[in-house]
């Protein structure tokens, strides 16, 4: 048995020696060095655009929207999204001429000779004031009115969170050539096929005519869900035109500066209660800043607004929301997709409806959490796998909660220490997989492919990226057939040899991926069996058994497609049913200290329960939850991309300050286990999970510390002291 | 990484001798120490065609010389060296904090203190210390050697008043005459490791027998656009008791030496409370 076990991350000993080579480190013989001129103004009319005449362009590879042979588009969900603006630039920093050069300074140097001048137009920066909205959905159960009514108090909040860059380890990079006719293109991102769809209408090929191939990729957390396609798309029109091989490296600024970050969001919460605590009515408006194209805001808010009432049963409910366009660079995928900043507003929120009732918010969230059989804003009747009030429970027990919270309120009265301490809560679901009919849709497929020599080879497209998804496969693939892990190898994510399995987003790798990986090998097993009288014990049989189930052919493949659980329903139309498959649960305590002179924060611990079904491996699940809550720490506390005028005035790392390990405090993580019937072994979602809730844990941590309920991230020490003045 | 080494020079002196007069000769160079700041503009190929005049070889200037009346540091010596000499941990306790908050580890090892004064960073994490240890630049160039006072060797935001040909030799610490009754160094950043400062804070002071302030020595950095001591406290301070209400007078006289700015890192708000919180803690003895 491997499942359940810490079996050595596969990709672990090459990242840790270096080995592991990044596209910037991957020699393609010939390739030349592209660079990107982009937009100075966020919005206006490209009048014209000039080449300094005294620059040897000659040297260079030139493309601007004219080169395009299809659409100039990059395909997602809206067709809005222009690959080179062409006529108009709607936010700055959009693309708009590509270069090429054999060297890579001297293609920077070419970019500075490109002179664009523009007739402004008025931009828009401010999401409430934006009369274009994207999408809007609205969810309404019960008898709003009807709860408000009834309800002893209303309490009404508004609450705001920013955005955030994604800041993986390797910033975007693509290189694309052709050979034989097929267009290549390999680099750093999560979606082979998202890519591949992309690149078909840019140019008007086939799939056989284009192959997408992941190199080793340092992180994704979403920031190479769709930007990959774009960039994409202007290497290829680089190297299709220059006729050799062309690489994009997009230094840390430029990939700050350019590339997709999480929305930022206003929600706001109108809540009726009874005077001991019960929901009567939970009405919620969000907005999010999707900034100037479509791209994934659809689809970000849809979750947004699906976790925007919490993991509560409520009689009455209303979510109202809408994505807008602004004038900066789109916001698109991270990890959380839309539920984080939802999550932080409902889940402060019982700050607020605490104080109004006198009653603590452990205890209120504890008279309306979800149990089993509860039902959901849409209607969705939770019928097994509900580990919230198990997460809570222990959360609270071994944090010592609610000793911590009579000790610090006794600390924080004496005026003679120099810190205030505080303690805070909360809790959480996550929709595991895509959203409502989003699984049906994408229909992925996954398989594994036995050699004549007895090789076992997983077959996914779901791209591994730091989070353990080879390692996870083996396992999976272990489990089902009943062999050692290290008997399979998981082929590299490429469009000409593994088959559709969705993107590598939306904490589906294992659940959803995984799962079909499990069905594929058990296929594979019944072969085995009826073909060769039992599933080999050695490699020697092995051997043997492939040759035979192989019958001279190169490999055998045993390929199968998602299938929809006949009880699921859904209905996009009306937003009511099972908007997800299943949900995964968190629970948070974080314990901080804050400095009285300098209003500098110190968590010294947090501590945290989640119910992920199974944990396909312990310590891996582990370091996605001290990982994902450290991210989430960051947003909380210190993460802020400052725009002026439209772009990201701090996109270094000197001045958007992430978390060093120093900045990480002592975690305890408890993993807790129910099982869920249609994910392999029970497994469920927690890639995005661990990021959700941080953000209001240590708000409500602040406002124990020191009275003041700060609605707004990060919680910076400048926020703190304006708060205490 | 938009830095171009093929378009580059770099020339390497084996003394202090030969680097001022290859300086002297090729005066545009650009003097290269640790490399902590330069590394960064060349990342963002701000060096592209220029020449380094790559200092790692002068041997002399990276030596801590413990002399009679104080302690002379080489430029080139770095922020975890200092931090791990007895003499300077004993009787410049605040400097060393100072190079411990600098960056993290890896940049501690190769920044050197010569570096930090002369890239005149606003927010340049030693220079409080220096300036309340009262600190001289050494100073070799063309025409010879001169000693700067600390208080005099900053220009402006980035600007030092170095005059072209020149390096930086040395940074003498005088000894106190009188070992101070209360010392500390704050540095205020946004996080645990590789913060910049948002304001930071060195102050010493002397106390009488009969419990007036015989001395104090005041000094913010972040806050202005150079280091700024706060002379007109410190002459307040001198021969009062530090009491509730002479701390209090001191708190607000302190914005007559101080101009802190908003900006991407911080407010100037914050950075006034903050600072005066940091001063009266520091006067009442409730800062460590
Ligand atoms: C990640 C990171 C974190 C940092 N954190 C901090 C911090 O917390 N606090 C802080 O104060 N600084 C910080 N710095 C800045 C830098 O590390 C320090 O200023 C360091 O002391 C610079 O020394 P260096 O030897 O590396 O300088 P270099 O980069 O070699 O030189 C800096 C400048 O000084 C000039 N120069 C160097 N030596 C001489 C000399 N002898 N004579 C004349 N000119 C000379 C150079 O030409 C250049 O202009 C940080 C830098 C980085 C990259």
């Amino acid at each position: 048995m491997s499942v359940g076990k810490n079996e050595p991350r596969r990709d672990g000993p090459a990242k840790l020696t270096g080995r592991a080579l990044y596209l910037d480190d991957v020699a393609i013989p010939g390739c030349w060095h592209g660079v990107t001129v982009r937009s100075t103004v966020p919005h206006g009319k490209i009048k014209s655009i000039s080449y300094d005449p005294s620059f040897p362009w000659d040297e260079c590879v030139v493309v601007t929207a004219k080169d395009i042979p299809g659409k100039n588009l990059v395909a997602l969900i809206e067709a809005d999204q222009p690959l080179l603006a062409d006529g108009i630039v709607r936010h700055r920093e959009e693309a708009i001429v590509l270069i090429a050069h054999a060297d890579r300074a001297t293609a920077y140097e070419a970019a500075k000779r490109v002179k664009i001048e523009y007739e402004a137009l008025p931009p828009v920066f401010d999401m409430e004031k934006s009369e274009k909205i994207f999408k809007s959905f609205l969810i309404s159960r019960g008898d709003l009115d009807a709860g408000f009514a009834a309800a002893d108090v209303v309490v009404t909040g508004e609450y705001r969170t920013p955005s955030q860059e994604q800041a993986y380890i390797e910033n975007n990079a693509i290189a694309a050539y052709e050979e034989d006719g097929v267009l290549i293109v390999t680099g750093s991102l999560q979606c082979p096929y998202y890519v591949l769809k992309a690149m078909k209408q840019i140019f008007n090929r086939g799939e056989d005519k284009i192959r997408v191939i992941q190199t080793v990729t340092g992180g994704g957390f979403g920031g190479k869900e769709e930007y990959p396609s774009m960039l994409a798309g202007h290497a290829a029109l680089l190297a299709l035109k220059a006729g050799r091989p062309v690489k994009i490296v997009y230094d840390r600024h430029e990939d700050m500066a350019a590339t997709t970050k999480r929305h930022p969001a206003v929600v706001r919460h109108r809540t009726g209660l009874t005077k001991d605590g019960k929901l009567l009515a939970q009405d919620i408006e969000v907005v999010m800043d999707g900034g100037a194209y479509a791209t994934l805001s659809a689809v970000v808010l849809s979750r947004g607004t699906l976790h925007a009432a919490g993991v509560y049963e409520c009689p009455n409910v209303r979510v109202k929301s809408k994505v807008v366009m602004t004038h900066t660079p789109p916001n698109g995928a991270f990890r959380g997709f839309g539920a984080p900043q939802t999550l932080f507003a409902v889940e402060l929120h019982w700050e607020k409806i605490a104080d109004a009732l006198k009653i603590d918010s452990l205890t209120l969230r504890q008279r309306n959490i979800f149990k089993l059989g509860s039902t959901t804003a849409t209607g969705q009747h939770l019928l097994e796998s509900v580990g919230a009030e198990e997460c809570l429970q222990k959360t609270v027990k071994n944090s010592k909660y609610a000793a911590k919270r009579k000790e610090y309120d006794r600390w924080n009265k004496n005026p003679k220490n120099p810190t205030w301490k505080g303690i805070g809560l909360s809790v959480c679901h996550h929709g595991a997989g895509f959203t409502g009919s989003g699984e049906v849709y994408l229909a992925s497929r996954a398989g594994i492919a036995l050699t004549k020599t007895g090789e076992l080879i997983v077959l996914a497209a779901s791209t591994e990226i730091g989070q353990g998804t080879n390692t996870m496969f083996a396992q999976v693939a272990s489990d089902a057939l009943g062999v050692p892990a290290s008997w399979f190898s998981v082929e590299t994510p490429d469009t000409h040899k593994v088959p559709d399995s969705g993107p590598t987003v939306a904490s589906r790798t294992c659940m959803i991926v995984g799962g079909l990986v499990s069905r594929a090998t058990k296929d594979l097993k019944r072969a085995f069996e009826a073909e060769h009288g039992r599933v080999p014990r050695t490699t020697a049989e092995l051997k043997k058994a492939a040759a035979a189930l192989c019958q001279g052919a190169p490999a055998r493949r045993f390929e199968v497609q998602y299938e929809k659980p006949p009880d699921v329903t859904w209905d996009d139309a009306t937003y009511r049913g099972d908007a997800y498959g299943v949900y995964s649960y968190a629970a948070i305590v974080v314990d901080l200290e804050i400095d009285k002179l300098t209003y500098e924060v110190r968590v010294r611990k947090v501590t945290t329960a989640q119910d992920i079904g199974k944990a396909i491996n312990p310590l891996l699940a582990e370091g996605q939850v001290i990982g994902g809550s450290t991210q989430g720490l960051g947003w909380a506390l210190l993460e802020e991309p400052i725009f002026k005028d439209g772009v990201m005035i701090n996109a270094t790392f000197t001045n958007y300050v992430i978390p060093t390990s120093l900045d990480t405090p002592p975690f305890e993580v408890i993993l807790v286990e129910k099982p869920y019937s249609r994910g392999p072994f029970g497994a469920k979602g927690v890639g995005e999970l661990p990021m959700d809730i941080p953000g209001p844990a240590v708000a409500a941590a602040v406002k124990h510390a020191t009275g003041r309920l700060i609605p707004t991230l990060p919680q910076t020490p400048e926020r703190i002291s304006r708060a205490l003045q | 990484m938009r830095g171009d080494a093929k378009s580059m020079t770099v020339l390497s002196p084996r003394s202090a001798a030969e680097a001022v007069k290859t300086y002297a000769k090729v005066p545009t160079a650009l003097p290269l120490a640790g490399g902590t700041d330069l590394m960064v503009g060349w990342n963002l190929g701000q060096l592209n065609g220029r020449a380094v005049l790559d200092l790692s070889r002068v041997a002399e200037w990276r030596r801590i010389k413990v002399v009679g009346d104080g302690v002379d540091l080489g430029s080139l010596v770095t922020h975890a060296q200092i931090q791990a000499h007895p003499v300077l941990r004993k009787r410049f306790p605040l400097l060393v904090a100072a190079c411990a908050t600098v960056g993290a580890a890896q940049i501690q090892n190769r920044g050197t203190i010569g570096g930090n004064i002369a890239n005149a960073s606003p927010a340049g994490d030693t220079f409080p210390a220096l300036a309340v240890y009262e600190a001289t630049v050494r100073v070799i160039g063309p025409n010879g050697r001169r000693a700067v006072p600390m208080s005099e060797i900053f220009a402006g935001v980035k600007k030092t008043t170095l005059k072209p040909g020149e390096l930086i030799e040395a940074v003498f610490l005088p000894f106190p005459d009188q070992t101070p009754t209360r010392g500390v160094f704050r540095k205020v950043g946004t996080r645990a490791a590789q913060a910049i400062s948002k304001t930071m804070f060195a102050g010493l002071i002397w106390t009488a027998k009969n419990g007036e302030l015989a001395d104090a020595r005041l000094a913010f950095g972040s806050l202005a656009p150079t280091v700024k001591r706060l002379y007109a406290v410190e002459g307040f301070l001198r021969g009062r008791r530090l009491t509730d209400v002479s701390i209090a007078a001191a708190a607000e006289l302190m914005t007559n030496d101080v101009s802190p700015i908003d900006d991407i890192r911080s407010t100037r708000e914050y950075r006034l409370i903050v600072s005066r919180n940091l001063l009266i803690a520091f006067l009442k003895g409730e800062v460590k």
